[in-house]
């Protein structure tokens, strides 16, 4: 490439992201230092009000709450996707691509409209209700909605495919004759997993698993409609303050913790991949 | 004879309906360098993953000291496999990646350690414990393969085209390197390859596989000077091969065949009768070329079509005047006479050794 046409891509980079990333992030900051007062969004005054309000114990409690959640939906993600794609990456290429449109399908649908679904079925005379009963299995129907349960179901529907893609790009690439050479020298289907499968698709693991946790922070719709407003997380809070009660440098302080806790996450799983990448590279 | 480290009788197995091993009948005693040899799709791969029991027979026994392990996993058989695309684990260092097996079956410290550096210095790997898979050259990370397989101490060895990826000089050196560290630990090996100079310089003997089953057993020098039939003939060094017809068989054994007009009586014993057509097979050094030829031989007369200089022999093709047969031919260089060369189209007469040719049946 002529030096003159990158530096015009990178001037053009530069301009994108200012306009839609940095410029954004910077108002919220800005705004998160701005005084708050009761009837207007905010009052042009510097302030750390925000912040000491965000660590009230409310607050904190309802953070804590959204990360137990967050970790839950991811860890259960996880452990359904694994076993899925690595099945997946074994398949013939006809039917893996088969099986990843599948996976993407619903994709296609605006994740509000999925989530009424989820209502619909596991509500009390939801599908799951009516089919258990009719089976016989349960006598009365499971009280599922509007409980954390119910959202961490809702989360991992939505969610799923985060894990599914970063994994299966991951593991699509896994050498299988290394478990040939595993089981070859004694290695039982424990110790492959552990031994060869989890250390060498770990970045595809830490991949998805950020690519749920982030996200899963903020869908504050999923709590409103599947835990009934008991259940509140930290995209709830910040939905409130912005939108209900206009208290925008509190929204703002609480997205720039948030932000500030995901970005260190995704810093050390680059320093991670970063490590992993030395060894396997000559150096 | 010496105890069998491994028999396998009788053994088959079909992918899809494909007959890949053939009622393959086959015994290794301790020690013994076995070499399968055959071209892509003989089955030889199959075998080898059979003993190593990634597969499963469809009938058959394999047995490893008197033991069926046919329907054993392969992390319970005490088979190591070093494998074609090495498979070292990239996220361990030589040291790990050797230490694997002995971790894996709960070695103690103290064993595991000596039994992984004397490993390593056998290997000549030692300053290289610690470097990743990816920091290695081709050649290293094949010994690393090796370490890997042999500090299990497996009844078994397999190598399954171990040295195939490298050039043909580094190829050279670990050939020599393989037998030595072989025949040090004294461990029963089978090699899979294609490459019948690896099969020739490094077995006890040869399996010579065609489609499942089994051409010839023998030792690498009956493999090369005594082929059983034309498959094995042709698939091991080059060959000429000449229409016979048999003329006469005597009672002492010998025959008189009759070569392209000629009559020759040699003392051959094949199952033949008067008439029947055979082929006479000759090794390119085997022929002998105007001044060096015996003189109870026939000659044949031709012209050099080809010259080729390869630092210790002159190959010459040479295209007999009668008959349309081009034959290849071999000689060394001597000290008596270190300049000699022909021209191409230069009229020569051509023969071979008394005694080194061999005559087999024709098949069809």
């Amino acid at each position: 490439m002529k030096p003159s046409s990158r530096i015009t891509i990178i001037t053009l980079l530069g301009f994108w992201l200012t306009i839609f990333g940095g410029l954004p992030l910077l108002l919220l900051l800005v705004t998160s230092f701005l005084g708050q007062h009761p009837e207007k969004f905010f009052e042009l005054n510097f302030s750390l009000e925000s912040y000491r309000q965000l660590l009230d114990s409310s607050y904190l409690d309802i953070l804590l709450r959204s990360i137990k959640q967050a970790v839950i939906t991811t860890l259960l993600c996880l452990v359904i996707s694994y076993p899925f794609v690595w099945l997946t990456a074994r398949m013939n290429k006809r039917n893996r691509n088969i099986v990843l449109i599948l996976v993407m399908i619903p994709f296609w649908t605006n994740s509000l409209i999925r989530t009424y679904a989820v209502r619909i079925i596991i509500g009390t005379n939801g599908l799951l209700n009516k089919m258990l009963l009719g089976l016989g299995l349960i006598d009365s129907p499971l009280r599922l909605m509007y409980s954390e349960t119910a959202v961490v179901i809702g989360l991992i529907y939505l969610m799923l495919p985060f894990m599914i893609l970063p994994l299966y790009a991951n593991l699509e690439k896994f050498d299988y004759r290394l478990v040939e050479a595993a089981r070859d020298l004694g290695a039982g289907n424990t110790q492959i997993f552990l031994r060869i499968a989890l250390p060498l698709t770990l970045p595809g693991i830490i991949g998805g698993s950020i690519m749920v946790f982030v996200p899963t922070m903020g869908l504050f719709y999923v709590a409103s409609l599947l835990g009934g407003g008991k259940n509140l997380l930290v995209g709830n809070l910040i939905h409130q303050n912005f939108l209900v009660s206009q208290n925008w440098p509190l929204g703002a302080a609480m997205s720039t913790a948030l932000i500030l806790m995901l970005l260190s996450m995704l810093l050390a799983y680059t320093f991670i991949l970063r490590k992993m990448k030395s060894r396997e590279v000559a150096g | 004879m010496k105890k069998g480290v491994l028999t396998i009788t009788d053994l088959s197995k079909s992918f899809d309906g494909l007959s890949v091993v053939k009622n393959f009948n086959l015994v290794i005693s301790q020690g013994e360098f076995v070499t399968l040899l055959g071209p892509s799709g003989c089955g030889k791969t199959t075998l080898l993953r059979l003993i190593a029991g990634f597969d499963k027979p469809d009938s058959g026994t394999i047995m490893l000291d008197d033991k069926d392990i046919g329907c054993t996993p392969p992390e319970k058989r005490q088979v190591n496999t070093v494998f074609q695309s090495y498979a070292l684990f990239p996220h361990m260092t030589v040291f790990d990646n050797i230490a694997f097996g002995l971790k894996i079956t709960k070695t103690k410290k103290s064993e595991l350690l000596s039994r992984v550096q004397n490993v390593l210095k056998q290997t000549q790997l030692e300053s290289l414990a610690h470097r990743f898979p990816s920091q290695l050259s081709g050649g290293q990370q094949q010994r690393v393969a090796m370490a890997r397989a042999v500090v299990n101490r497996p009844r078994v060895l397999l190598l399954d085209e171990p040295l195939s990826a490298l050039d043909a000089r580094l190829r050279q050196e670990m050939q020599i390197e393989l037998k030595k560290l072989q025949r040090n630990l004294n461990i029963t090996t089978i090699l899979v390859t294609h490459e019948q100079d690896e099969a020739l310089s490094l077995s006890d003997r040869i399996v010579v596989m065609n489609q499942g089953a089994i051409a010839q057993i023998g030792t690498p020098r009956e493999i090369y000077e005594e082929p059983k039939n034309l498959y094995v003939a042709r698939f091991i060094g080059e060959i000429n091969q000449l229409p016979a017809r048999v003329e006469e068989v005597n009672n002492s054994g010998n025959l008189t065949i009759n070569v392209l007009g000629k009559n020759i009586t040699i003392a051959k014993e094949i199952d033949c009768a008067k008439g029947d057509r055979v082929h006479l097979l000759l090794r390119p050094e085997d022929l002998r070329i105007s001044g060096d030829i015996d003189e109870a031989m026939p000659r044949f007369s031709g012209s050099i079509i080809d010259r080729r200089y390869r630092g210790a022999t002159l190959d010459t093709t040479i295209r007999l005047d009668t008959h349309d047969i081009t034959l290849q031919a071999c000689e060394f260089f001597d000290e008596d006479d270190p300049d000699f060369d022909y021209s191409i189209g230069e009229k020569v007469e051509v023969s071979w050794v008394p005694g080194w040719e061999v005559l087999l049946k024709d098949e069809t």
